[in-house]
């Protein structure tokens, strides 16, 4: 179906059927229980999810494709979340030309930066992506984001926000209650939710989440197709040996200048998309602790694998959100069973990980999945089911040969 | 005229002259040993010849254009195809993905973003890999890793690679180096077989004689940066200044 094998619909079905009832999924717990804030299913947070997750799957086409380890996607988020916002101020609250906006602009900065930075290899090349992104970050920081200038692209430290005074050619300045309006699919408002109580469970919708995830799907789709085309064939050789391309009459630099480009223009979508949510950009989002980020989530769900990234995202941006919230507080209350003494020594000792120790947390994941599954969580999913594939045929045999002992 | 002149080739590093003054005419559809001890430049030469080194002096003209200046997938997209010392494959895909590639770089060109279109779409470059597979008896390993090969099975691979784009001129640089009796044998017995039954010009290097004397029909001696000597295999066995050359004046 849709052009892709067997194999390939598959997935893409299971991550739709997935990411649509995700609002279900993510809220296993009932609201009044304690367990309930391990629930993850409320907008801001899957909107976070799918949305790195199109981050995710863009990078991967550089880096698990190619090779080419880039340290500064971060940038094209913040360029993407630039000209979203940018096309809020003056054109309309219509989320679809400010997505095609901030996926134009990011791919035009790709270009420019890839072009540069795919002269080296390796090391270099990381660097060099670096050094732009940093370059960018600064910038939207300082040089042009300087109020009193007239080269205000970004508002500086304050970053860039709807104001009651924006043009909005195609809209409204502001609406007739004097508020600014809000970001919209052809009316349907992204902040809109609703809400379904279900017994002890209650579960949201949120328009946002939808749009957000069925981007996401269009994204993951598109990225399937590149890897099972000619095309991601080439980009996969690149990794493996570029002598023997050049000798093969292969020219390398266009294959990972597309590449690039490719990937810049799925960060861009994704910043585009986080403006669409949340209509203001700061130049945070450019910094590099925000490029490594993406570096680990594909590492962690697996680099070069489809599903990966995706999985990658997910697991960081819900440690970040849900693991940060445990706090001593909540320690207590969990271990209140336990003696004094001994309630406040096992609160003491996991207390680093949890909260504000996150990272921590992170780390070690990290540093596990790196040192036991170099494949990241998908090879750690492939090796639960060969393991049970292996065990029930042990069973068969055994059943197939009980009959013949006896 | 031959289908590679090469006319007062010369090239220096440094204080070292690695080659000086090398003129050297392959015929269409022979075979050309190009034999030296080691340090008399045919590295250089060869990678003069593909793009990799630009001499200082002198021209290279493969089919009456000039190679120099010419970046190696170029001079593949002309027709020349290179055999590496240790076989370049690509070690993490599949049989079947290595030889379709050059394929694709065949029919496709340098460079085309096809990122749209499936790979098992391609039949007719699906077809053309395992027909050539087939021709190299690698067929019942198609779906291996190519990393996981012996290397007398890699370096099968990579002659079928560049044979599949049906270049005009094959460059070998030593096929059969670090190989096991059995392995080389095989290689040469490859080689043969293609010599026999295409329309191609080989130019090997080789150090190992045995491998030059089953193949070659003609052989340039280089030495010390220049030609000594070229003429057909059976001249070239006893010829005094080879001997000289390989051995020391004192033989």
């Amino acid at each position: 179906m849709f052009g892709l094998d067997k194999k390939d619909t598959s997935l893409l079905m299971i991550v739709a059927v997935l990411t649509m009832f995700a609002p279900f999924i993510l809220n296993p717990f009932p609201t009044d229980s304690g367990l309930a804030q391990f629930n993850a299913g409320y907008p801001d947070l899957m909107q976070r999810f799918v949305i790195f997750g199109i981050f995710a799957i863009g990078f991967n086409i550089l880096f698990g494709l190619t090779g080419y380890l880039s340290f500064g996607h971060a940038a094209f988020l913040g360029i993407g979340s630039y000209s979203a916002v940018w096309m809020f101020k003056l054109l309309s609250m219509n989320i679809i030309p400010a997505i095609i906006l901030s996926v134009i602009v990011s791919g035009l900065f790709a270009v420019v930066i890839g072009y540069v930075s795919l002269r080296r290899s390796g090391i270099y090349f990381s660097i060099l992506t670096l050094a732009f992104a940093q370059m960018c970050y600064n910038m939207a920081y300082s040089v042009l984001g300087n109020p009193a200038s007239s080269y205000n692209l970004t508002n500086g430290e304050t970053g860039l926000q709807l104001l009651l005074d924006d043009p909005r050619v195609l809209g409204v300045s502001a609406t007739a209650d004097g508020s600014i309006p809000v970001t919209n699919l052809f009316g349907l408002e992204m902040r809109g939710s609703e809400t379904i109580e279900m017994g002890a469970w209650s579960f949201s919708f949120s328009a946002g989440y939808y749009v957000s995830a069925i981007i996401m799907l269009l994204s993951f789709y598109i990225a399937i197709r590149v890897f099972r085309s000619p095309f991601g064939m080439m980009l996969r050789a690149v990794k493996c040996n570029q002598n023997r391309m050049n000798f093969t009459g292969l020219s390398t630099r266009p294959y990972t200048l597309a590449a690039f480009v490719i990937s810049g223009m799925y960060a861009g979508l994704a910043g585009g998309l986080m403006a669409c949510m949340d209509p203001l950009a700061g130049a945070e989002r450019m910094q590099w602790t925000a490029s490594g980020e993406v570096v680990l989530m594909t590492i962690l769900g697996g680099a070069g694998t489809l599903i990966g990234p995706v999985l990658g995202a997910g697991a960081i941006k819900y440690m970040e959100n849900i693991f940060s919230k445990i706090n001593d507080t909540v320690l207590h209350g969990w271990f209140s069973f336990l003696p004094d003494g001994l309630e406040d020594f096992v609160v003491f000792v996991i207390h680093p990980f949890v909260g504000k120790g996150w990272h921590l947390t992170l780390g070690l994941v990290f540093m596990a999945v790196v040192i036991f599954l170099p494949g990241g969580l998908v090879e750690g999913g492939q090796r639960i089911m060969n393991l049970i594939k292996r065990r029930k045929k042990s069973d068969d045999d055994a059943a197939e040969t009980q009959p013949a002992a006896e | 005229m031959g289908i590679l002149e090469v006319k007062g080739v010369g090239k220096r590093f440094g204080g070292l002259q690695a080659l000086g003054d090398v003129n050297l005419s392959v015929q269409e559809n022979t075979c050309h040993a190009i034999i030296g001890p080691n340090g008399a430049g045919k590295s250089t030469l060869l990678n003069c010849l593909i793009g990799k080194l630009i001499p200082d002096t002198g021209s290279v003209m493969f089919d009456g254009q000039s190679v120099l200046g010419r970046k190696p997938f170029e001079i593949n997209q002309m027709g020349i195809s290179r055999v590496f010392q240790t076989p370049e494959i690509f070690g993490d895909l599949s049989v079947l993905e290595n030889m379709m590639i050059p394929i694709f770089a065949a029919r496709d060109g340098a460079f085309e973003l096809n990122a749209f279109s499936s790979v098992s779409s391609q039949k007719d470059v699906i077809e053309r890999a395992e027909k050539v597979l087939e021709e190299m008896n690698m067929a019942d390993k198609r779906h291996m890793n190519a990393a996981s090969m012996s290397r007398g099975d890699k370096r099968r691979l990579e002659i079928g690679m560049c044979l599949s784009q049906e270049p005009r001129l094959l460059l070998l640089d030593e096929p059969t180096a670090g190989m096991a009796r059995a392995d080389t044998n095989n290689t040469i017995d490859l080689l043969k077989e293609i010599k026999e039954e295409r329309d191609i010009t080989i130019a090997i290097i080789e150090h190992d004689m045995h491998v030059v004397f089953s193949l070659a029909d003609r052989i340039t001696v280089l030495a010390q940066g220049t030609p000594l000597v070229e003429d057909t295999p059976e001249k070239i066995k006893g010829h005094p200044k080879v001997r000289e050359a390989y051995l020391g004046e004192s033989a």
